[in-house]
């Protein structure tokens, strides 16, 4: 991009490495892109209940070109293809991409002809939102995994490549992307997550924190 | 019904109802105050109600009990699996995210009671709607919702949630299939409720509030 290529990477790098991303996750400006029902979820998420003001993001851009991410929300017929990709190439870089719901992010129960299997069939994607349409709080953890994982983004391609050297020889730090955010915000969960990782257990992680139970009863709750 | 319409007139313009065009009554106003310290009135108020704004990352968000969250596949109180395979969770789903391939329970190699078990079981969560059918469908109670949803990842390989995944964590009395029945014989297990073995783990009460995931309610 520009003078992070030309000096070597070190020290001073990583820090402004963590610095720049910092930045970056920390006003993250979504495009206006609402297809679907999805859309009506996305709009909570920008409103006083769950406010996505704490996470620097109320400004959905009108214009593709202020905005930095582009949630797709809802099912994209194949006639929206072609504009979906245009807004994307008219949002500058750095850019992410959101497949907020199973219809922009698999086609999800529409399997047919009519809509796109999958919005990564048309733009890269960097967080898949299940969800059938995703409850706010689905939209703020997705959008908070896509935070953590800008956070740990290489900057230049002499980062990007120690990355990947990192990454081939197994020292790379693990990001967790799938943990969920509930259990990212505090420390003592955190780790005990990280530990169920590390044996294999996130499957089981949520019930075992609740001892055994699949689901908290009311009276059972705090 | 007579037509409502208002006659129309050249110029697009309507007829309107007598007295339209007289001077606008000016509109009664609460208080004395200039309208810019009203408006002002309103936002410093406003700091002394009660914040509706849900803290979730950091208070986690608990849901109606009955929310379609994740799915849990159940065990029967020794440990065996619930699920017999038999692909109906499969049948029901509309958006036909559930696979399953079915495998025969011998003597030696039993993960269920009955004939057959659930050898490969996977959901592709992005296909999945949440909307329940499946848990409709299975014959066994087998298939369940928790209410967990954070489940955003960045590839759609890790959405695909395995057996492994799904599959309810032992609970204190339980063993790892495969095993013998331990409770008994087919019509012991089916039954409304099946009789427990004697292991005082299973016979203790669960935790307060606690469903356990493999007993039945």
């Amino acid at each position: 991009m520009g003078l992070e290529e030309k000096i070597p990477s070190g020290i001073l790098l990583t820090s402004v490495e963590k610095v720049v991303n910092w930045t970056r996750k920390s006003s993250l400006w979504p495009a206006t892109f609402g297809l679907a029902c999805c859309a009506i979820e996305m709009m909570a998420s920008g409103a006083g209940r769950y406010d996505l003001a704490r996470f620097g993001m109320e400004v959905f851009r009108p214009s593709p070109r202020q905005a930095d991410l582009m949630i797709v929300a809802g099912r994209v017929s194949q006639k929206m293809a072609p504009v979906v990709r245009q807004i994307y190439d008219q949002m500058p870089e750095p850019r992410w991409v959101l497949a907020m719901g199973v219809c922009a992010s698999s086609g999800g129960m529409f399997n047919n002809y009519a809509i796109v299997q999958g919005v990564d069939h048309i733009v890269p994607v960097d967080m898949y939102l299940p969800g059938c349409p995703p409850r706010p709080e689905m939209l703020m953890d997705a959008i908070l995994k896509l935070h953590h994982k800008i956070q740990h983004e290489p900057l230049g391609p002499k980062r990007a490549a120690a990355l990947a050297a990192a990454r081939a020889d197994g020292t790379a730090k693990e990001l967790h992307v799938a943990m969920p955010s509930s259990v990212r915000a505090h420390k003592e969960s955190r780790e005990a997550y990280e530990r169920a990782a590390a044996a294999g257990r996130t499957g089981q992680f949520a019930i075992e924190q609740r001892d055994g139970a699949a689901v908290r009863l009311p009276e059972a709750r705090p | 019904m007579p037509d409502q319409t208002p006659a129309r007139r050249g110029d697009g313009q309507v007829a309107r109802p007598a007295g339209a065009d007289r001077a606008p009554v000016k509109p009664q106003r609460p208080s004395l105050l200039p309208a810019p310290l009203q408006g002002f009135g309103i936002t410093f108020s406003t700091m002394f109600k009660k914040v509706t704004t849900e803290e979730y990352p950091e208070v986690a968000k608990v849901t109606k009990p009955r929310y379609h969250g994740r799915h849990v596949l159940n065990r029967h109180p020794d440990g065996l699996e619930k699920c017999v395979g038999c692909e109906l969770c499969a049948w029901a789903c509309p958006a036909d995210a559930i696979y399953v391939e079915g495998g025969d329970n011998t003597d030696e190699q039993r993960f269920s009671p009955g004939e057959r078990y659930g050898r490969v079981y996977q959901i592709n969560y992005l296909r999945c709607i949440f909307c329940g059918l499946c848990i409709e469908a299975c014959p066994t109670r087998s298939l369940t919702m928790s209410n967990d949803f954070e489940l955003a990842d960045d590839n759609r390989q890790d959405l695909i949630f395995t057996k492994e995944q799904l599959m309810a964590p032992l609970l204190p009395g339980m063993e790892q299939p495969p095993h013998p029945m331990r409770l008994g014989d087919d019509a012991d297990y089916y039954a409304p409720r099946p009789a427990r073995p004697a292991a005082p783990a299973l016979d203790a009460p669960p935790a307060a509030g606690a469903t356990p995931v493999g007993g039945r309610a």
